[in-house]
């Protein structure tokens, strides 16, 4: 199984953007999603963030709140979460859970954490948590040698960024705007600048996400960060296949697109 | 007994499980919150409002006639319901609508499931000249649909929230996400004691006013304190503004949730009697949820009770054995509410027939020679045609 340190590094020698791609595990339903882990591997993908579906996912927009609405609808549970950990590994890619908090806490921070583990899983983000919050999970998450990627947003003191930066491993993500998933489009000063901000108290890799849909947008991002997010642009593209063929097509095609434009110039 | 406060936290309950974006816009509330708490000038503002705005203090009505069907016990109600806008709910606005003010923002979001707190807001924001978004589950809107026009009337603009329930957990995830993304010229003006650090204790000490005055009546009026205070408890505000000043004497507490069908049914929104620890809506408390973490739609009669959350204070309070929590069915409520309006002539709205019906029951334990002060949290205008579709009474084309 590969870790998020070694996908960055391959990137950095690469001399492109790590292109990381998330989708929630169930969605639309668990043959198809790891056919669309398959297809984003095989277009260029180098990362796949999992996420655990919940039912009340605040800091997303409409995109992935019928996304994973429609997963819970169908019974997605952990286990699905896990296999679909599972697969991304096997295929060859690393794989990360996205997944609010509650989940973790009920299943157990320990349990939760070797689970994640055991199933090839290379780390995790937590989108509603801070790392005040996080000192007995992020104790689980070191002993079973996951990454823990926490949050910084444009409204980040400096104070907080370093304090984040520091908890973080594996990556630190990086919000291109102040919003929720999948509704504004990445504001590529505001995160420029906010990616300089991280810089000066860390060399850990910086991704960017939110909001980030095209090609063009990567390209920009790939003059400052070391990698980037795409999540509502490719389940968009699912929601509105007119079949399962149909999904896997339009998924390689933006997939490839974006990966295209990855490439770090100079 | 008091809970005692480290970071936001009541024993293990409580802290911030919000989004990084919002962390610094919580920082800066509670440094205003603190700040303005100690400056002489806010307070005799908002003393002020309470008094020539909001009607207060309330009194404490001695409800004789009422107190023989519930086994003789003294039964006096803390009248919250003759507040401004019909509830306790105004207490906690006008606070956060002059911080608001205080923090140079210049519009206010709110999250409503009775339509009470979007009530309350849309007055606030009225007389202090906000700009003001109410989010209500589209469920909500339909069984509460005089308090949307109402809102509307103040000027308010109502957002019907369609996704998840529909209901109050709904329109606060979508006030959550209106927030992280408007958040430089916003105030989310949270309705209870739920929510991330501030809120709850900011909440809390906004609505004390209920507890403070009570006590000092109770002393002034009737030279003893009661025997217990009860409340309705869904998120918790009305409950926590009366039990706080009463905390450290020798009174018993009481808080009923919302029974629904009944606890075994599954169908309620009794979420300390019903539930267990877990994260909600950026706090650690008791939620309604599944063995996965799930949030589970809770049930109730009453819409502003209908939450499978509750305030984290409360988790700490049943915790720690100061507070009795349990639950009363929609029909011992409906029972309760038309018993209590044809003794005494009092319409209570729905939440606090909640309490009333847990009165009648404490009652017959305590005796004639004891006293319950109840929190009477709101009046009823707003569920008469909930509580006459209940009681099948007629209404409207259908009077013949």
């Amino acid at each position: 199984m590969k870790t998020v340190s070694q996908v960055f590094s391959e990137a950095k020698n690469q001399n492109h953007l790590a292109l990381i791609a998330y989708l929630p595990a169930g969605y639309p339903n668990n043959e198809l999603s790891h056919k669309l882990i398959d297809t984003l591997i095989g277009n260029g993908v180098d990362l796949i963030e999992v996420g655990f579906p919940y039912s009340d996912p605040l800091m997303d927009g409409p995109i992935i709140q019928a996304a994973v609405k429609d997963a819970l609808s169908k019974g997605t549970r952990a286990k699905d979460v896990f296999k679909a950990i599972d697969h991304a590994q096997q295929a060859g890619a690393a794989a990360v859970v996205m997944s609010y908090f509650n989940p973790i806490f009920k299943y157990g921070f320990n349990d939760f954490a070797k689970a994640l583990a055991s199933a090839g899983g290379a780390g995790v983000i937590t989108p509603d948590l801070i790392p005040d919050e996080a000192t007995e999970w992020i104790k689980q998450v070191n002993m079973n040698k996951l990454d823990n990627i926490f949050l910084v947003a444009p409204s980040s003191t400096d104070e907080r960024i370093r304090m984040v930066a520091e908890n973080s491993t594996g990556f630190i993500y990086a919000a291109s705007l102040m919003g929720v998933t999948g509704v504004k489009s990445a504001q590529i000063e505001t995160v420029k600048n906010l990616v300089a901000r991280i810089r000066k108290f860390t060399n850990k890799p910086i991704a960017v996400g939110l909001g980030v849909n095209t090609p063009d947008q990567v390209m920009e991002i790939a003059k400052f960060a070391d990698g980037v997010i795409v999540g509502s642009a490719f389940i968009k593209a699912v929601s509105e296949a007119s079949n399962d063929s149909d999904a896997v097509d339009v998924v390689a095609r933006l997939a490839s697109a974006l990966s295209a434009a990855t490439g770090k110039i100079g | 007994m008091t809970a005692e406060i480290k970071l936001g936290k009541f024993g293990e309950f409580g802290g911030r499980f919000v989004p990084e974006a919002l962390i610094v816009a919580l920082d800066e509330l509670e440094q205003q919150y603190l700040a303005a708490k100690k400056d002489p000038i806010f307070n005799t503002e908002l003393a002020e409002l309470n008094r020539n705005y909001t009607g207060r203090p309330t009194p404490i009505t001695d409800a004789k006639r009422f107190s023989k069907v519930a086994g003789g016990v003294q039964i006096l109600l803390k009248r919250e319901d003759l507040n401004h806008t019909g509830s306790h709910k105004i207490n906690n606005v006008l606070g956060q609508a002059l911080l608001t003010k205080r923090m140079n923002k210049k519009r206010v979001i709110a999250e409503t499931g009775a339509g009470q707190h979007g009530v309350a807001t849309a007055t606030a924001a009225a007389l202090l000249g906000l700009e003001c978004v109410v989010y209500m589950g589209e469920e909500d809107t339909k069984r509460q649909a005089l308090n949307v026009a109402r809102m509307r009337l103040l000027g308010a603009e109502v957002i019907p929230v369609t996704t998840g329930s529909r209901t109050l957990k709904d329109a606060i995830n979508q006030a959550m996400r209106d927030w992280v993304t408007n958040v430089q010229d916003t105030h989310y003006l949270l309705g209870t004691v739920a929510g991330p650090h501030p809120f709850p204790v900011m909440v809390r000490d906004f609505h004390r006013v209920i507890g403070d005055e009570a006590r000092e009546q109770m002393l002034a009026e009737y030279g003893k304190l009661p025997t217990a205070v009860a409340a309705c408890v869904g998120g918790g505000s009305n409950a926590i503004g009366i039990f706080t000043a009463f905390i450290d004497d020798d009174v018993e507490l009481y808080g009923y949730e919302a029974g629904g069908d009944g606890i075994e049914t599954g169908r309620h929104a009794a979420t300390l009697t019903g539930g267990s620890i877990g994260i909600l809506h950026g706090a650690k408390s008791y939620v309604l949820q599944d063995d996965e973490g799930q949030t589970i739609e809770s049930h109730s009669i009453s819409a502003g009770l209908d939450y499978p959350g509750v305030g984290p204070e409360h988790a700490f309070l049943k915790d720690s054995g100061r507070v009795n929590y349990s639950s009363i069915t929609d029909a011992e409520a409906m029972e309760a509410m038309a018993l209590l309006a044809k003794t005494e002539g009092i319409l209570v709205a729905i939440e606090t027939a909640h309490a009333i019906a847990g009165s009648m029951k404490l009652g017959a334990e305590i005796g004639p020679t004891g006293s319950i002060l109840i929190n009477c949290s709101g009046r009823g205008d707003k569920d008469v045609v909930t509580a006459a579709n209940w009681f099948n009474l007629p209404v409207g084309d259908v009077i013949a």
